[in-house]
Parts: structure tokens; C-alpha cells; sequence
């Protein structure tokens, strides 16, 4: 009896737990789909639009910049102690371009601005919420779905492929830095061997892949902190799942991307 | 008789199990200043929000010159409305006279920058505030003057009905008395319908045209401003006299 009260209660949370999850995720889906309405919908505010394009990918650049940069350094390193120290001349560049274009740069990319956008924008956001600052501008006629999120969605899709272009070309960078100054590969070599194996293909699925991710970073930011309750806890618990969300749902949406663009 | 500004009829709302509003109805006329009072925590504020659609109401009806609220006269209300939030809720990410301009630098009202900050110095200087201020962000003011800011902005563009949520609590008697001057000019003057929520009896005498206690949510009493201190309503006594024996609990 014990054990069967036990067992329906524990199916209950399992339950409760799936249902909350399509419920969060209806939820997301319908904010998405509203952003994206209001983002084509007058008035439209360009002047917001340019401010979040400016936060959103100009000054995520540094972070960018030296995270595809190590990451480009430390796979070549990798790609030649695993073997390929003697035929290092075309494996080393040839991988390092096609890890870096198609995987590392957008997936890096992507993670590194869902920590430092995707956060900010749901605690400002939610910091809006639980100040009644975007009730206030309910108050002013100017509606915050307009104001506040559609820019960001569409800051956050416009830069976030522009921030891989400059991801994949560092990261590749870095993987020449290492192969020539550290691995004795011959410069025009590298990058003869980098440009043969890159196809147009592998940058268009890496470009893709950025804005959907920025679009992922923003929508989920947004909807958090949109949705926000309780204080400067409910703002903390908004940031935080904005991070969590978006890393997952990037991680996610890049392997079916990978599928749609490479199965065959 | 004349239709009313606002209406509400019966208008219900619960949080969860917490019935705040459980039937209002209360009727404002054109041009009206009706002050609500109710103890700490009775929905004054959740009433209010209630009306311009923040907070959706469970039940009853709020009509808008006789007729339903719905999305379209909503924004035709709002494009006419200021509200002065109890919290301030200035932009924290605007300056003052940027926050205080707000319609003047966006939207259909757009106009130039130099003109929208005459504008805005012009209001600040009517609850009080100098042209210095005006550059300062919200968060470097004290609480009383980022209440003034809210107030500027919410009487900006000279709305025709206007919504003040506690507008003198932290400000001293002196700057009481000016924003309560104030508020009954641009009734008077503007003939603005006004909807204020006050816990000073002092400003309830100077705003009010008609006073409305709210508790236990339900409007208990409404009636001329001159009339609280006759009337016999046992929770409007009490709570103009701030006595700690009647129908109000004092836990709440
Ligand atoms: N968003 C909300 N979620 C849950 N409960 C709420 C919410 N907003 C208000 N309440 C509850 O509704 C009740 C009324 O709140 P309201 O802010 O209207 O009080 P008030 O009459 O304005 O009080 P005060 O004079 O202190 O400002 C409170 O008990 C509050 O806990
Ligand atoms: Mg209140």
C-alpha cells in the first residue's frame, strides 16, 4: 500500500513535471510567435533597434574574438597530436576550418552571448517587470512587446550571424597562429589547404545556424524576463533560466540544423 | 444625468485563493476627482490597474463612457491617460527629462528634442523640480523626487484622465501641499477626470470632489468630500479618524 502510494505519487511528479514542460514550452512558442508578428508590425522603433544591435553584437566581439580564438589554437594543437604530425600539413588546416565553420564557431558563439546577452536582457527585463516600468509603458501608449522585445529578437538574429562570420574567421586564425608559429606548417600552405576543403555550403549552414541561435538568445531572454515575478528573486531566477533555456535549446537546434544541412 | 467617464460594475479579482476585489462598483464622472481610500493592502492600486487593463479582472464590467472596454478604445483611452505608478516606475535607463518626454520623442507625438525638453523642464518646474535635475538618471534622485518625476510624466501631455497612486507619500508636508495644489488645478483648470489613491487625510480634503473607501473589497462608502466627517458609515469614521477600534482590523 505504502509502496503503491509512493510509486503513483512519484508517476504524479513525473506527470506534473512533463506537463509543465509543454506548458513552458507553448508558452515560448506563442511569445516567439508575437515577437516576431510585432517586429513587422508598425510602429516599429529603429532608434531601439540600433541600441540593441549595438549592445548585442558590437560588444560581444571581445568575448567572441578570444574564445574562437583559443578554441582554433588549442584544435589545432589537438588535431596534430592525434596522429597527424605527418601528414600535419593538409589534416591540420583542412579540420580546424571544418570544425570551426560548421560546429565551434556558431555553437560557441551562440553559448558565449546566450551568458552575456541572453542574461542581461532577461535581468533587465525583469527588473523592468518588477519595477511596473513596463506597465508604466502600457500607461504611455507604447507597446512593450514592441518597445522592448521585438527589437531585441531582431538585434539578436541580425548580429549573431555577423558575430560567427568574425567567430569562424578567429577561430581559423587561431588554428593558423598555432599551425604555423608552433606546428612548422608553411603559411601558404595553411591557408591554400584551408580554402580547398571550405565550401560555400559550410559557411551558409554556419551563418544559419548564428541567427538562429541569436533568435533562440533573445526570445528566451526576453520571455523570461518579460515574464518575471517576485522581486529581485523572481529576476535572479529569470536570468538563470534564460542562460539554462537558451544553451539547451542551442545545443538542441544545432544538431537538427546539422542534420537538415549535412545528413545526406 | 451624465453617462460616466468610468464605470465599473461588480468588477471582481482574485490572486489564487486571495479575493481582492469581490464586486466593485463605482461610477466617475467627467471632470471628477474621486479619491479612493482603503487600508494598506484592500486593491486600491489592483482596482486601478484593473480599469486600463495591467491586471485582468475576473468578473463584472468596466465601461469607458458607457461602453465596454476592449482593445480598440483601450488605446484610443490610453492615448489620453497618465498614470503616476505608486513604486515611480521611471525608466531607469532614461534620464529625467527623457522620462518625463517620453511621448514627445516617440510615436505619433513626436517632436523635436529641444522642444520635448522645454516641455519636460516646463512640467518639473510645476511639481517643483529644477532644470537641474533634468539630465540627472532616476536612480540619483531621492524617493520624493522620483515620485515628482512620475508625476511630470504622467501629466505631460495633459491627458484627459489621470491616475495618481499615493502621490504624496514621501514628500514632505511642504511639496505635499504643492502636488496637492497641483493635482486639483489640473482637475479645475484642465477639467481632467482624476482617480487618486491617498492615505493622507490632508489630501483627501484638498483633491478630493468625492471620496470612495474600498474594504474588504467592496466600495463601502461614496460620497461628497465634505461629507466624511458626518457620515455614520462606521469604516469611513474610523479610518478618517485613524482609530484603532471599528469594523477594520488593524491585522491585515
Ligand atoms: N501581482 C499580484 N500577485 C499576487 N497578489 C497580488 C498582486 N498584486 C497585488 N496582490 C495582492 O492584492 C492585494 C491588494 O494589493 P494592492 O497593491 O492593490 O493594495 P493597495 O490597496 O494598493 O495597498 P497600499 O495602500 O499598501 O498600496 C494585496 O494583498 C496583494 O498581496
Ligand atoms: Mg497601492
Amino acid at each position: 500500500m505504502v509502496i503503491l502510494t509512493a510509486a503513483t505519487g512519484f508517476l504524479a511528479a513525473i506527470g506534473r513535471a512533463a506537463i509543465a514542460l509543454c506548458a513552458a514550452t507553448g508558452a515560448l512558442v506563442i511569445f516567439a510567435a508575437q515577437a516576431v508578428a510585432h517586429a513587422f508590425a508598425p510602429p516599429l522603433y529603429p532608434g531601439e533597434l540600433a541600441r540593441q544591435l549595438i549592445r548585442i553584437g558590437y560588444f560581444s566581439l571581445p568575448v567572441v574574438g578570444l574564445t574562437a580564438l583559443f578554441t582554433g589554437g588549442a584544435l589545432a594543437l589537438q588535431i596534430y597530436a592525434g596522429g597527424s604530425r605527418f601528414n600535419a600539413e593538409a589534416v591540420v588546416p583542412s579540420i580546424v576550418a571544418i570544425g570551426v565553420v560548421r560546429e565551434l564557431g556558431p555553437v560557441l558563439c551562440g553559448l558565449m552571448v546566450a551568458g552575456r546577452v541572453g542574461a542581461s536582457i532577461a535581468a533587465e527585463l525583469g527588473s523592468m517587470r518588477v519595477t511596473e516600468q513596463i506597465d508604466a509603458l502600457v500607461t504611455l501608449s507604447t507597446n512593450p512587446m514592441k518597445f522592448l522585445v521585438a527589437p531585441r529578437v531582431v538585434a539578436g538574429t541580425l548580429a549573431l550571424p555577423l558575430l560567427t562570420a568574425v567567430s569562424d574567421i578567429i577561430g581559423v586564425m587561431g588554428g593558423y597562429l598555432v599551425g604555423t608559429g608552433r606546428l612548422g606548417i608553411s603559411p601558404g600552405n595553411y591557408i591554400q589547404n584551408t580554402i580547398n576543403y571550405l565550401t560555400t555550403g559550410d559557411i551558409v549552414s554556419s551563418l544559419v545556424k548564428g541567427a538562429v541561435f541569436g533568435f533562440i538568445i533573445a526570445v528566451v531572454g526576453c520571455h523570461q524576463g518579460y515574464n518575471s515575478r517576485r522581486g529581485a528573486q523572481g529576476v535572479a531566477q529569470a536570468t538563470r533560466n534564460a542562460v539554462v533555456a537558451a544553451s539547451i535549446l542551442i545545443l538542441a537546434a544545432n544538431y537538427l540544423l546539422t542534420e537538415v544541412f549535412f545528413s545526406t | 444625468m451624465t453617462t460616466a467617464r468610468i464605470s465599473l460594475r461588480g468588477v471582481t479579482k482574485a490572486f489564487g485563493a486571495k479575493r481582492v476585489l469581490r464586486g466593485v462598483d463605482l461610477d466617475i464622472q467627467p471632470g471628477e476627482s474621486c479619491v479612493i481610500i482603503g487600508g494598506s493592502g484592500t486593491g486600491k492600486s489592483v482596482m486601478l490597474k484593473c480599469i486600463i487593463g495591467l491586471v485582468r479582472h475576473d468578473g463584472g464590467q468596466i465601461l469607458i463612457d458607457g461602453q465596454p472596454m476592449d482593445a480598440r478604445r483601450r488605446e484610443a483611452f490610453l492615448r489620453h491617460f497618465g498614470m503616476l505608478f505608486q513604486g515611480g516606475a521611471l525608466f531607469d535607463s532614461l534620464t529625467v527629462w527623457e522620462n518625463v518626454a517620453f511621448r514627445f520623442l516617440r510615436g505619433a507625438e513626436r517632436l523635436p528634442r529641444a522642444r520635448a525638453r522645454a516641455l519636460a523642464v516646463e512640467k518639473l518646474a510645476r511639481v517643483g523640480l529644477d532644470a537641474a535635475t533634468a539630465d540627472l538618471y532616476p536612480a540619483e534622485l531621492s524617493g520624493g523626487m522620483q515620485k515628482r518625476v512620475g508625476l511630470a510624466r504622467a501629466i505631460a501631455t495633459d491627458p484627459q484622465v489621470i491616475f495618481f497612486d499615493e502621490p504624496t507619500t514621501g514628500l514632505d508636508p511642504i511639496m505635499a501641499d504643492v502636488i496637492n495644489r497641483l493635482i486639483r488645478e489640473i482637475v479645475v483648470e484642465m477639467g481632467a477626470t482624476a482617480m487618486t489613491i491617498t492615505h493622507d487625510m490632508t489630501s483627501v480634503r484638498r483633491i478630493a470632489d468625492r471620496v470612495a473607501m474600498l474594504h474588504d473589497g467592496v466600495i463601502q462608502w461614496t460620497g461628497p468630500v465634505d461629507e466624511i466627517d458626518r457620515t455614520d458609515n462606521p469604516y469611513v469614521h474610523q479610518f478618517v479618524n485613524g482609530l484603532p477600534e471599528g469594523p477594520i482590523a488593524t491585522l491585515r
